[in-house]
């Protein structure tokens, strides 16, 4: 690979907006009466990210995430709570199964308009060193509702 | 001199700024060379056939260990076992002499500076024996602190375990001064990781004073696969055996068996022979430029680096100053994380490592998830670190005025 093709994968990574939410971070901090708490560690890194789940029925009323880690982790922590609060479980592995195909590099799954503001992190695909990195928050997340089905 | 040139996968991929040696050097010619001629020549399975390529074989893996041996001051090359590397070296020590020696109420004392190959088998022999675990506390600036380890060795200690060189700093232990407070206050024994000490500076196990003294050959130029356990041979003699079956044996009955001499008690099943030749060329080579010069060299391009890196705004470097470090550079910047600041720098063909260093209870101390390590060695030079500094600023642009 030429050296401008990685450059351009590194800025197709580093979007500004993977880099806003690393900036500002979405629904980060503990959120009152929460219903679930998952701790999730990688242990590449030594990263470690704590989930917090609110429900309401079978739907996330509330959701928030604390913990120290890369942009990529952080970003993808911090959009997934924006995209999954209110909707219900079913909807929520529906969304991560697409995410980590995308994630992944499975063919034409960023294609998929409906994974919203996820799509900017397309480009850890081609990074597969950062894939956990992206999915650590997904992984909480799973954990969480596994436990609550 | 370019020593790039000795080393294949440099010549081959020229863009490469390889700054990870600490994980694993890279591989001269010569060392790659010594295994296939082993191959090609020599192979057959030691200490077993009566014929003459069985022979020739044994001489070869016999030769092998007295070469490593004189390489570090060992003089009674019996006392060289070939183990996979330095993991199972302190695992072997902490298995077959740890199990025998330490009880109920014992104490063990490692540091906060260790590698996880030297915590978690004391800290999992501690729990299988109930004994307890000391962990010796830090300098501010990250050395082993020599009171609070004098404070903590009484006569119930019963194993003392060090690092030489520590991998995710590079601060060089006074290993000697160590093993002067263990004598003054029990008869613990006192066990080296080295496998930062041997690739980077020159080694003498009789001075050193140590029980026992492991290494790495992936480190030092060798192949991955075959490292070593140095230990004293009374040690070595009163010890039980590591693992069981061929070569190790004397003879075996039905009921019971005895174990072969040192060092074939702690060698058991087919020896690594080829990687043993690979690593008696590792020597070779490091002994043809000279480990003084090996450090001198790492010392210059680490001192550099540190120097550069020091002038970037928000970056914090971990360890003591640079002349109580072998070639390593550890650090963190302010708003990017260690793994972002190595997809950048990889962008750009710089190989280093973030993480934690198998050393999660260091970096809890030192209150960071990761660091980003860039480590020298005979083949990096200024160009490396142009490469290094130039990254870190791409990293710092990327990152822009991100505050979090």
């Amino acid at each position: 690979m030429s050296a401008s093709e990685r450059s351009a994968q590194i800025q197709g990574l580093y979007q500004e907006m993977i880099l806003d939410h690393y900036r500002r971070p979405r629904n980060k901090g503990e959120i009152p009466d929460a219903d679930e708490t998952i701790v999730m560690k990688n242990p590449l890194c030594g990263d470690e990210i704590t989930v917090q789940i609110r429900y309401d029925g079978d739907s996330v009323a509330d959701i928030g995430f604390s913990g120290r880690g890369c942009s990529i982790s952080q970003a993808s922590a911090s959009m997934m709570t924006q995209l999954v609060k209110g909707r219900n479980l079913e909807e929520i592995e529906s969304l991560r199964g697409r995410f980590r195909d995308m994630v992944m590099g499975t063919e034409n799954a960023a294609d998929d308009k409906s994974l919203g503001s996820l799509r900017a992190l397309s480009g850890v695909s081609k990074f597969p060193a950062r894939v956990k990195c992206a999915l650590l928050a997904w992984d909480a997340l799973t954990e969480g509702v596994r436990r609550r089905s | 001199m370019n020593r790039r040139l000795d080393f294949p996968i440099l010549s081959n991929r020229p863009d490469l700024h390889y700054l990870d040696s600490a994980a694993t050097s890279q591989k001269p010619r010569v060392v790659l060379d010594a295994i296939t001629d082993f191959y090609e020549n020599s192979n057959a399975n030691p200490h077993r056939g009566a014929y003459a390529l069985s022979v020739e074989a044994t001489d070869r893996y016999d030769g092998a260990r007295k070469r490593v041996a004189q390489f570090v001051g060992l003089g009674d090359s019996d006392c060289l076992i070939f183990t996979r590397g330095t993991t199972e070296s302190i695992n072997l020590v902490a298995s077959a002499y740890g199990r025998a020696n330490v009880g109920e109420g014992d104490e063990i004392v490692i540091t906060a500076l260790e590698h996880h190959a030297n915590f978690v088998p004391w800290q999992q022999l501690a729990i299988e024996k109930k004994a307890r675990l000391r962990i010796c506390d830090l300098t501010e600036d990250h050395r082993i602190d020599l009171d609070c380890l004098s404070g903590l060795i009484n006569a119930k200690t019963k194993i003392v375990a060090i690092n030489h060189v520590s991998n995710a700093l590079g601060t060089i232990n006074p290993v000697r001064d160590i093993v002067g407070i263990v004598r003054e206050r029990s008869d613990a024994i006192v066990v080296c990781d080295g496998a930062q000490g041997v690739p980077h500076l020159p080694v003498g196990f009789d001075e050193l004073g140590v029980d026992f003294y492991a290494f790495s050959g992936h480190k030092m130029c060798g192949p991955m696969g075959i490292g070593g356990l140095l230990g004293r041979r009374d040690i070595l003699e009163s010890m039980p055996p590591y693992q069981m079956g061929g070569d190790m044996i004397e003879f075996v009955y039905d009921e019971t068996t005895t174990w072969n001499v040192l060092p074939h008690k702690f060698e058991a099943g087919t020896p690594n022979a080829a990687n043993a030749v690979g690593l008696a060329a590792a020597a070779d080579y490091l002994d043809s430029i000279g480990m003084d010069n090996v450090l001198r060299h790492e010392r210059v391009l680490m001192s550099e680096a540190h120097e550069r890196l020091s002038q970037v705004e928000g970056i914090r470097i971990y360890g003591p100053q640079p002349s109580l470090r072998s070639g390593v550079v550890s650090f963190t910047i302010a708003d990017v994380h260690p793994h972002d600041l190595a997809t950048i720098l990889d962008g750009d063909g710089v190989c280093i490592r973030a993480g934690h260093h198998c050393a999660q209870p260091l970096m809890r101390r030192l209150d960071v998830p990761a660091t980003a390590r860039a480590s020298f060695y005979v083949y990096n030079d200024s160009s490396d670190i142009d490469a290094l500094v130039e990254g870190v600023m791409r990293a710092k642009e990327i990152f822009g005025h991100v505050g979090v």
